[in-house]
């Protein structure tokens, strides 16, 4: 094994269980514990990657969530994911990761040329460049797209589970490390039922990154106490590789839990790969944390340039040494730490100061330890490509803005920065809580709570242990109380010795001695590729906004959401415009806060599940016999029947033909049917409906319009009295539920005096509609034929019966035209009665038509359908439907807005017929325009649409319903649809609307 | 997403709810006798308010009830929840 850079102990890794991985295609080891970025190290990989834009090489940055360099692409087949931080991935015994944005290899890398000419690759240069002409974007895009982009997406279909999982609890505790687990300990022993998330393998959070004490004990065993003491309690749930990764209203949290990431065996069916919590919380405590900040100095993104508190994790957590000669570059304390811990596992380090005469503890102690402080000094420049070689160091001005003197240059593999801290207040933020500049940490912090939550730790900009100790513990006290729980036995505060800390120089462009962005680069978003040069850039182009400079520079818009590099760039952008940090503002932290990949969000509302589907009772049979099926709102409904060798138009044909000239079936279940009910269900219907229902007779039927208030038609469907207090209404399959919505509303808002109840009763019912000459035939041979004559059950009436020994209702209603019988039988005995009607209409002929045949049989009757030749603009009378407007019944819903001037215009598009002029078997194609006049190139006034358009077998030519300025007024005249394929516009003549059977005897047989 | 306290049924989670807008705007008793401007104001004209806005949501996935509430819209705050036919109640931010 060579784990050249691994120390010979320590660390939290598991030396028992070695892991072998591949990185590239090399075969690499670690050990249980690690992450792949901490493996890497130990195998002293520091080139990971390439950048977005120039293709410059990178190494790992940080040890966490805030990593926005090395980002692999992992694993394979449908399971590859990319833009994995490998500082996030555990490690498992066959990973299999390749780094990204390079090609043909990631050591040479041909889109590096990028670099060369990144002079011409300023902040905002796609906007700048591709923008002419316009219709080469589409040409530019596909080589943008393949020079940038950050790894690729599966091909294949996810075989993974994902879960939703819905959870309450009294305290959410957001981070597990000393302040998190104080807050989850005090909550807990108050009784509270406590979630703790964390987005690492284990809890400890910064105490897992050091080599300090708490209450006398190294500080991972004190962790591994109160982790015994919260995992006996049972109202508490402690959830590690979770992110909290969304904060919204009322204490609303979104969790990502990564369930079997980290293991080697592909998830068994059973577990799923990811958890996606939902999770009310009555309170929470965010104790998030700290980001470190880069330091923005000359070629800082080389490989081998990190961020100084994850050296120190990788020293002490992980037992990996990044470098054997160390630079640290800071401008505070903190650094110090990271110094003597390299120091004591064997590396040399050098600390260069931007501050003169650093005065504090850690200072003292690393002084002692004989390490070299050059304070008052700055890195003016990295040297090396793919893996720092050296550093070359000045002397800073008092103020940080310039830098003289010689330099001197120092040769290193490692540089470990420091730039100071920055409280992770994105969910504070995403909760709405007010940020405010805290000047001694030079950072934003939380200030004014919105909701439900306290900030606990570093997070809240306290960086000292005990503080953070001890704010955890008061806030999970609090956040206990608040959410009702008395508190007895609380916790104390442990115990810590801790260095006194010095103070900050904010720095934020380390100065090189030459203009920005000559001999190298300051960056600033790693990730975006954005430097200090683009920020100055966008400054003297005259963006002063910050939303504007991030949409600009593209700052902070990578998948690391500029973790590391925000408060950088408003700081510097400040500093330009030569206003304070808050003065310049912030932009808006919102979620996701961890990468949340689809699947989690899907959950199990996948394939079948995405959208479930209604069916009928005979669905079935209709499967079994060939159906082509329609989505219908959920319905499944079929469309046609085609034989074997048959098309869509000839099935349709066969079928439209059958219901006129012998007979046909189909299955209506799915239109709405809703019982209304009570002493005032006629006078509802009244008012609901455009025509009159006081006197509608028992068991009539009668067809009725519905209106939105401002006269427009939004639903249809046949009403039938079944008693003197009791109707069924229909409605349009889609509209079902809308109009249940609708009439709720009016009862329980407007009218709540009238005595109405109504309930859906659509899924109760299953419909056969038969229809043709022969209807009464076949129906009448499943019952007593005598009881359906033409005086026994009238034209819109409906009568109760057995109909093949079921108890049905049968309604004499028809949309077809034809004489018809549509029967209804408790939904269980559907099949039974759709097959039976099958069997009896044998001698006949009987065919099965889909809604394609019945939306042709209805256009020949000229009969509309609500969502066809409506669409929300379109009133009763528009249709041509005024017979069915009471002007005597007094005011129903709608009925005012007739009065409007608009509605009353009488150049109204109308309803019509259109015949096609030249050729008679020419459909024309639904929503195309029709004009009177046509001229060489649009614009042409249009005068109407096209609303249906069929062949009709029955009518022997092509038909089409349209709505046309006047229409009514036309008829005769010619009008021209333009074809959307170009050529010879089609002449069409304006009808009747009703095309066939003009009378409608025949429904009345 | 918000966590609304149906008054029949209590506190349930935002996506069993519908909003259906502004509250209190009652039809006209006679349409007839307005003009086709105040007719069009109840159709079409509603206030856009920043700050306290009482609106009426139904329990479409839940108990299928109406009801009012009067929320903050700056800060998405709930402040009151009551039935309809009750004046709406004084509230404050």
């Amino acid at each position: 094994m060579t784990q050249k850079f691994r120390l010979a102990e320590g660390g939290r890794i598991n030396r028992d269980h070695p892991v072998q991985f591949q990185f590239d295609g090399a075969t690499l080891h670690g050990y249980e514990g690690d992450t792949l970025a901490s493996a890497l190290l130990a195998n002293g990989v520091h080139l990971v990657g390439r950048s977005f834009k120039y293709h410059r090489p990178r190494g790992i940055l940080s040890a966490g969530a805030e990593e926005s360099n090395a980002l692999v692409q992992l694993r394979e087949g449908p399971r590859t994911e990319p833009n994995m931080r490998s500082t996030m991935v555990a490690l498992f015994d066959g990973l299999k990761a390749e780094s990204q944005n390079r090609w043909p290899s990631l050591s040479f890398d041909v889109w590096s040329v990028n670099n060369l000419f990144s002079r011409f690759l300023p902040a905002g240069f796609y906007y700048k460049t591709f923008m002419w002409p316009a219709s080469f974007w589409m040409t530019y895009e596909k080589v943008i797209r393949n020079a940038a982009g950050l790894g690729k997406g599966p091909l294949g279909r996810d075989p993974d589970r994902y879960e939703h999982r819905n959870q309450w609890c009294d305290v959410l505790v957001a981070g597990g490390g000393p302040a998190g687990l104080m807050a989850a300990l005090a909550a807990g022993r108050a009784g509270a039922r406590v979630i703790l998330v964390d987005e690492q393998s284990e809890m400890g959070g910064s105490l897992l990154s050091g080599t300090g004490e708490v209450d006398g004990k190294p500080a991972a065993d004190w962790v591994a106490e109160i982790m015994d003491e919260l995992r006996s309690m049972e109202e508490v749930t402690i959830l590690p590789r979770t992110s909290v990764s969304g904060y919204y209203d009322y204490n609303f949290l979104t969790l990502l839990e990564r369930v079997t990431d980290h293991l080697d065996d592909e998830p068994d069916g059973k577990t799923p790969r990811q958890r996606f919590w939902q999770v009310r919380a009555k309170q929470v405590v965010l104790a998030t944390g700290a980001i470190e900040r880069p330091l923005t100095f000359l070629n800082n993104d080389r490989p081998g340039v990190m961020l100084a508190g994850a050296v120190r994790t990788y020293v002490n957590r992980y037992a990996v040494l990044p470098g054997l000669k160390a630079v640290i570059f800071t401008n505070n304390d903190s650094a110090y730490d990271t110094a003597l811990d390299l120091r004591r596992a064997g590396a040399s380090a050098t600390v260069v100061d931007v501050r003169k005469a650093p005065r504090g503890a850690l200072v003292e102690a690393a002084r002692a330890a004989g390490i070299d402080i050059m304070d008052g000094k700055a890195i003016v420049k990295v040297n090396g490509g793919k893996r720092v070689t050296g550093v070359l160091i000045r002397e800073l001005s008092e103020d940080g803005k310039t830098v003289t003197g010689g330099s001197q240059s120092i040769g290193c593999d490692l540089v470990a920065m420091s730039g100071g801290w920055n409280p992770t207040v994105h969910l504070f933020s995403q909760s709405r809580g007010k940020l405010r500049f805290d000047e001694s940490l030079a950072a934003f912090v939380p200030d004014k709570s919105f909701a439900d939550e306290r900030s606990a730790g570093a997070c809240n900009g306290s960086m000292k242990l005990l503080d953070c100790l001890t704010e955890g513990l008061k806030a999970g006290l609090a956040a206990a109380r608040d959410a009702g729980f008395n508190v007895r036995k609380a916790p104390t505060a442990p115990k810590v010795d801790e260095a006194e800390e010095g103070g900050i120089m904010p720095i934020w462009v380390v100065p090189s001695g030459k203009r920005l962005g000559q001999g190298g680069k300051h960056f600033i978003d790693f990730q975006n590729d954005v430097t200090a040069a683009d920020v100055s850039l966008s400054h003297r182009e005259g963006y002063v906004s910050v939303e504007h400079l991030k949409r600009y520079t593209t700052m902070g818009m990578g998948t690391d959401q500029g973790k590391t590099s925000n408060v950088n760039a408003l700081a510097i952008m400040a500093d330009l415009q030569g206003v304070s940090v808050p003065e310049a503002g912030i932009t808006t932290f919102r979620p996701p806060w961890a990468l949340t990949g689809f699947g989690a969000i899907a959950g199990r509302n996948v394939g079948e599940f995405m959208d479930p589907a209604r069916l009928t009772a005979m669905h079935d049979w209709h499967v079994e016999h060939g159906a082509k099926f329609e989505d219908v709102g959920q319905w499944k409904r079929p469309w046609y029947y085609p034989k074997p060798g048959e098309s869509m138009a000839d099935a349709v044909n066969r079928e439209t033909l059958a219901a006129r000239s012998a007979v046909a079936m189909v299955d209506a279940s799915t239109l709405g049917k809703i019982d209304i009910q009570g002493p005032d269900a006629a006078e509802f219907l009244n008012r609901i409906y455009t025509n009159a229902w006081l006197k509608l007779p028992l068991g009539s039927c009668r067809y009725g319009l519905m209106l939105h208030e401002d006269g427009m038609v939004f639903d249809d469907g046949v009403t039938t009295r079944l008693a003197e207090n009791r109707f069924l209404m229909t409605t349009t399959t889609g509209g079902a539920a809308n109009v249940l919505t609708w009439l709720e509303e009016w009862l329980q808002t407007e009218w709540p005096e009238m005595k109405v109840y109504c309930t859906s009763v659509t899924e109760q019912w299953a419909t056969v509609s038969v229809s043709g000459p022969y209807a009464r035939h076949v129906v009448g041979s499943l019952t007593d034929y005598d009881k359906l004559g033409p005086k026994d059950l009238p034209f819109m009436t409906m009568a109760e019966m057995d109909i093949a020994g079921i108890p049905a209702r049968v309604y004499r209603i028809s949309f077809t035209g034809e004489l018809a019988f549509e029967v209804n039988v408790p939904r269980r005995q559907g099949l039974a009665l759709w097959r039976a009607i099958w069997e009896a209409g044998q001698k006949y002929g009987i065919t099965p038509y889909g809604t394609e045949a019945m939306h042709v049989l209805r256009a020949e009757k000229g009969f509309i359908i609500v969502g066809q030749e409506t669409d929300g603009t379109v009133t009763p009378m528009d249709m041509g439907m005024d017979w069915i407007v009471s002007k005597k019944k007094g005011d129903f819903i709608g009925r005012r807005s007739f009065a409007r001037e608009d509605t009353a215009r009488d150049d109204r598009k109308q309803l019509v017929g259109l015949y096609t002029e030249d050729d008679p078997h020419h459909v024309l194609v639904e929503g195309q325009q029709l004009v009177a006049e046509v001229k060489p190139t649009p614009p042409m006034k249009m005068v109407g649409h096209v609303t249906s358009a069929y062949f009709s077998s029955n009518v022997g030519r092509s038909i089409a319903l349209a709505v046309v300025e006047g229409g009514r007024e036309r008829m005769g005249e010619t009008l021209y649809a333009p074809r959307l394929e170009g050529g010879r516009p089609v002449k069409v003549t304006i009808t009747d609307p009703v095309f066939f059977d003009k009378e409608g005897v025949r429904a009345r047989g | 997403m918000f966590l609304i306290d149906c008054p029949y049924c209590g506190p349930r989670q935002q996506t069993e709810f519908h909003c259906h807008g502004e509250a209190h705007i009652a039809r006209p008793k006679d349409p007839d006798a307005i003009s086709d401007v105040e007719w069009a104001d109840y159709l079409f004209n509603r206030s856009n308010t920043k700050g306290v806005f009482y609106e009426r949501w139904v329990h479409n996935h839940g108990c299928r009830r109406w009801f009012n509430l009067a929320r903050d819209t700056v800060s998405d705050r709930i402040l009151a929840v009551y039935r309809m036919g009750e004046k709406p109640p004084r509230v404050k931010k």
